[in-house]
């Protein structure tokens, strides 16, 4: 029998929350990505099975709503300048430009790359998600999502040197 | 400056060690607002299937309840408000969310009855937890006047079935719109209470506010 959906709110409001803002690193909005999960979940929230493990449900759909939040800034050009300048775990693609200009560049590079890099590099560093859960995310296994954001980088530091010296 | 190459911290720590950083915990006055803004969200997008709030009353504390048909459920604290929820979003859906504005009109009247300064409500009810014989009981009870009683055995006798006294006493009993649709107004042939709902001591008090107004 499935819970009213106030009662999943209740309990798991503070911890989606958390989630959000670890993955945004308060430099998006967390409301948004927050308000964003509980419309999906509610959504999806009869036709879940009855034996499903809420918590790790909410917390998939709540790092997927918080990328989410981070591709939308990231898509907006003009917006570069208020790009975080740290990961959770105080690294960044773009942590060595010195200038908007030149973190400019780096995002122009990230959003250039293949698809799967690019998620594979926002997830991995911009949301500092273990492989196994950027797997989760992305379909198919740990290592190729390692492969896929180590090729990402790869690719990124050709990109960005080629854009400095041409 | 470093540049990436030489940037010691630009290797993402081991798996291990991966874990996303703990922000501090919200206040709960911002998980009110974060709420507040679901609710509304869940309303535009067409979600919020069941929408509830609980207002104080001279009764006790009522929960009102309401599809995007009209009022579904008012309950009285005795029947347990985690019970009514539950039996909601097994009944009719598990979208059930604290969404106060959808009942703003109906607390406003209920307000206002309990001041004595309202006869007769005036709102859209969704009957989606009645059906067959206690509906048309339940459908009846509001052509019952604002002051007036009838009994079991007049309430039968008047939808054709007079020999129903029972499941006119059962209808009344499983009302799930209790005070919005007066089941207090039917009684014993004797004129002694019969059974409430939200308890006698309820009915007495709905019965005694309609006679002194």
């Amino acid at each position: 029998m499935k819970l009213p959906f106030e009662q999943v709110v209740a309990e798991h409001g503070a911890m989606v929350l958390r989630v959000c803002r670890a993955v945004l690193d308060g430099h998006a909005d967390a409301d948004d990505a927050w308000t964003e999960t509980f419309i999906a979940a509610m959504r999806a929230w009869p036709e879940l099975p009855d034996d499903a493990n809420v918590e790790a449900w909410l917390v998939t759909i709540a790092k997927r709503k918080a990328i989410d939040e981070i591709r939308a800034r990231g898509r907006r050009a003009v917006a570069l300048g208020d790009l975080p300048d740290a990961a959770p775990d105080g690294w960044m693609p773009d942590a060595a430009a010195t200038s908007d200009a030149e973190r400019h560049d780096v995002w122009r590079a990230v959003r250039a790359l293949p698809e799967r890099q690019r998620h594979a590099v926002a997830y991995r560093y911009f949301a500092g998600l273990p492989y196994r859960e950027i797997a989760e995310l992305m379909g198919g296994t740990a290592d190729a999502a390692r492969r896929a954001a180590s090729d990402g980088i790869k690719n990124l530091r050709r990109s960005y040197r080629n854009e400095q010296e041409g | 400056m470093t540049t990436p190459e030489s940037n010691t911290r630009s290797r993402p720590r081991d798996e291990v060690s991966d874990e996303p950083h703990r922000a501090t915990d919200a206040a709960p006055q911002q998980l009110a607002l974060l709420h507040a803004r679901l609710a509304d969200a869940a309303d535009e997008q067409g979600l919020l299937d069941v929408a509830y709030r609980i207002i104080d009353t001279p009764v006790g504390p009522l929960l009102l309840a309401a599809t995007e048909r009209g009022l579904v459920r008012v309950a009285f604290e005795r029947e347990g408000f985690d019970a009514v929820l539950a039996h909601l979003a097994e009944r009719v859906s598990p979208r059930v969310l604290r969404a106060p504005s959808r009942l703003d009109d109906v607390a406003r009247q209920l307000e206002e009855y309990f001041a004595g300064q309202r006869r007769a409500f005036d709102v859209r009810l969704d009957h989606a937890l009645s059906s067959g014989f206690r509906a048309l009981v339940q459908q009846h009870l509001p052509h019952i006047p604002y002051g007036h009683t009838e009994s079991y055995k007049q309430v039968a006798a008047v939808l054709g079935n007079p020999g129903a006294v029972r499941a006119v006493g059962t209808a009344c009993a499983t009302n799930p719109l209790p005070v919005v649709v007066p089941c207090h107004r039917v009684l014993r042939t004797d004129g002694s209470l019969g059974g409430y709902i939200g308890g006698l001591e309820a009915k007495t008090a709905l019965l005694q506010l309609e006679q002194a107004a």
